[in-house]
This record gives structure tokens, C-alpha cells and sequence, in this order.
């Protein structure tokens, strides 16, 4: 798991970083910061344990064909809007996301469709939003964000088709 | 999160200006309700379907990602705790802010794309940055660029999976979609909220 530590050493040395400046604006400042900072994390771990513990009950009961039927048959902008839900509806992390997406585009589904599906998930996968943006922002900005950044699985898909395969 | 009102010695302004959304939380919004009604009728189902083995299987498989994820949230709240604190919030809503423009939406979406770690740095960074004083659009637009072309799930799970021609490529296609995002973002905000200095925070 060398990526995964890669991510820790980066995470905390950026953390070292901001606090390091903070420090040099005074120690006040930085007592200040890290009571805030650990007051939003004691806050926020009911919100996640909620998130990770339940969205491994909600992925349980979408059955993965069901995705993989989403994201297969049709072609042509029916096939994007279906790839689209089958993005936002994806359970799991990554592996699954990239894994589905792979599997389409080896399977002959088309290759905008798979872009729309990639960059669906990336924007709506209900996982990453019930476990992570729900908790940390306020809710009027993750549905704004959520529903400005509808149609835009679309346009990366028409831009696909305009300019062609990889 | 805390009331703002107790955000240290903060550089002055603060009185009046800038609308600040975000940062006060009720400890239950509605949010969390139809979360946790949907949770308890998934784990209903799962009951239903695999038995009590079921669904003490998926609790323990949760409750070990849980404890894996908690330093990471922890380093994630320090990092947005502090760059609120460092960063100048008047500056911040100068460039970041709602009449930050064209460049506000630029800067939000660079700051996506190299913003390091994953979503338990992504959001409470957005937080912060809402909270001294960025707007909606130039968040979103930050939000929507890490996802899409943030180099972070790239290098560590698009390229092995997906193939190097295939995700720089995706990402591509991606550049302008951030800004575009945080535009339109910026564009309903402003619509839907046209006194931004009214009571701000609902949850």
C-alpha cells in the first residue's frame, strides 16, 4: 500500500506546513486553529461514522449488474443519460468506478458513454456525497453544486464525440 | 465548526461585509434524518435478504474503514482549521469571492486541480475557503476541479485501471468544465439568494 502511504506523507506534511506558518504568526493563533480544528473533527465524526457505516448497507442492495446494465446496451445520447445514473449510482470507491468503466469500454460500449459514466461518478457518486460533502459543507451548497453540475456529464460526452476517441 | 463570531483574533473586517455561509452546524439537520432513514431501511433490506450475519459482516467491514479514515479526517479538519486562519480573508474575498469574476473561477479550479490527498482534504479546505470569505461559484468550481482533474485519483487509480491514453484524455475533456461548473453555480446563487446578507446558514 505504498500509494496509500504516498497520500499520508503528503496529508501530513501539508499539515506541518500550514501549522508551521500558523506557528510563526504567533502561538496564539495556533493554539486557535488546532482547538478549531479539533473541535470540526469531534463534530464531524458522528457525521462520518453515519456516512462509512451506512454506505456499505445502501451499496449492499444495488446489485453491481444492475450498474453494469446501465452503463451497456444503448447507444447515441439514451446510452449517456443511462451511463450518467449508473455513474451517480455506482457504490464503492474508485476500483469500482474505473473498474465498470474499463469492463464498458472492453465490452464495446461507446466511448462517450464512458466518459459521461466516468465523470458522472466523479460528480455524483452518492457514496462520496453522503460520506464526505454532506458532512463537511452546508447543505445549500451541495445541492447547488450537485444540480449546476448536471449537465455536465453531457457536455463532456458531446465533447467526445466531437473530437474523437483517445 | 463552532460559531464564527468566536474565529480568533481574525484580521479585523469580520463586523460587517462579505455573507458567510457554511462553518455553523446544527448537530442534526435534515441531511442527516434522510441519511440515516435511508441507512436504516438499506440495513432492513440486507437484514431481510442475508440474515443478522449479514449485517454484522458489512457493520465490521464499515466499522474498519471508519477507523482507517479517522486520522485522515483528522489531518483534513487541521488543514482547513489552519489555512482559514492563515490565509487573509480580505484577500480571500477579493479573489475567491462573488465579484471575483472570470479569475475568482480560474483560481478556484487551479487550486482544485493541485489541492493534495483525497476527499478528506477536498471538503474541509472547501469549507474553509467558504468560510473566510470565497463564494459558492469559485467553490464549486474548486470542488468540481479536484474531482475531475485533480492529479490525486489519477495517478493513483484512473491510470492503473482505466490506461494512461484514456484518463489524460477524460481529463482533457474536463478542463473547462469547472470553470463552467462554478460559473452557472454562481449564476443560480446569485438568482436563487439575491440578498446574500440575510441570515445565511441553514443546514
Amino acid at each position: 500500500m505504498s500509494a496509500a502511504l504516498l497520500i499520508d506523507i503528503l496529508l501530513w506534511g501539508s499539515v506541518l506546513g500550514v501549522g508551521l506558518i500558523a506557528f510563526r504568526r504567533g502561538p496564539p493563533v495556533f493554539k486557535a486553529s488546532l482547538r478549531e480544528g479539533s473541535m470540526d473533527f469531534i463534530n464531524i465524526v458522528p457525521r462520518i461514522a453515519l456516512g462509512v457505516i451506512g454506505s456499505g448497507y445502501i451499496a449492499a442492495i444495488i446489485p453491481q449488474e444492475v450498474i453494469t446494465g446501465w452503463l451497456g446496451p444503448d447507444s447515441g445520447w439514451l446510452g449517456v443519460a443511462s451511463a450518467v445514473v449508473a455513474g451517480a449510482a455506482t457504490p464503492g470507491g474508485p476500483v469500482i468506478g474505473f473498474s465498470i468503466g474499463t469492463v464498458a469500454l472492453k465490452s464495446g460500449g461507446g466511448v462517450p458513454q464512458v466518459v459521461a459514466y466516468v465523470v458522472a461518478w466523479a460528480l455524483f457518486a452518492f457514496q462520496r456525497v453522503i460520506l464526505w460533502e454532506i458532512p463537511f459543507m452546508p447543505a445549500r451548497f451541495v445541492w447547488l453544486r450537485c444540480a449546476v453540475s448536471v449537465p455536465f456529464p453531457f457536455v463532456a460526452a458531446a465533447i467526445a464525440m466531437v473530437i474523437g476517441k483517445p | 465548526m463552532s460559531e464564527l463570531p468566536s474565529k480568533a483574533p481574525a484580521p479585523a473586517e469580520d463586523a460587517e461585509s462579505e455573507p458567510r455561509p457554511g462553518r455553523v452546524r446544527k448537530p442534526i439537520g435534515w441531511s442527516t434524518i434522510i441519511i440515516a432513514a435511508l441507512v436504516a431501511v438499506s440495513a432492513a433490506l440486507v437484514w431481510r435478504r442475508d440474515g443478522t450475519d449479514g449485517v454484522l459482516d458489512i457493520l465490521t467491514h464499515d466499522l474498519s474503514l471508519f477507523g482507517g479514515i479517522l486520522p485522515r479526517v483528522l489531518a483534513g479538519c487541521l488543514l482547513g482549521a489552519f489555512i482559514s486562519e492563515i490565509l487573509p480573508h480580505e484577500k480571500v474575498s477579493r479573489s475567491l469571492g462573488p465579484k471575483s469574476g472570470l479569475m475568482g473561477l480560474l483560481i478556484g479550479t487551479a487550486f482544485g486541480a493541485i489541492l493534495p490527498g483525497g476527499p478528506f482534504t477536498a471538503y474541509p479546505v472547501a469549507s474553509a475557503l467558504l468560510a473566510v470569505g470565497a463564494d459558492f461559484g469559485a467553490t464549486i468550481a474548486m470542488v468540481v476541479s479536484w474531482t475531475l482533474i485533480g492529479y490525486g485519483r489519477a495517478v493513483a487509480w484512473e491510470i492503473p485501471i482505466m490506461g494512461t491514453d484514456f484518463t489524460l484524455w477524460r481529463i482533457l475533456i474536463s478542463l473547462p468544465l469547472p470553470v463552467l461548473a462554478g460559473a452557472l453555480g454562481r449564476f443560480v446563487y446569485v438568482r436563487l439568494y439575491p440578498q446574500p446578507l440575510a441570515k445565511d446558514d441553514e443546514n
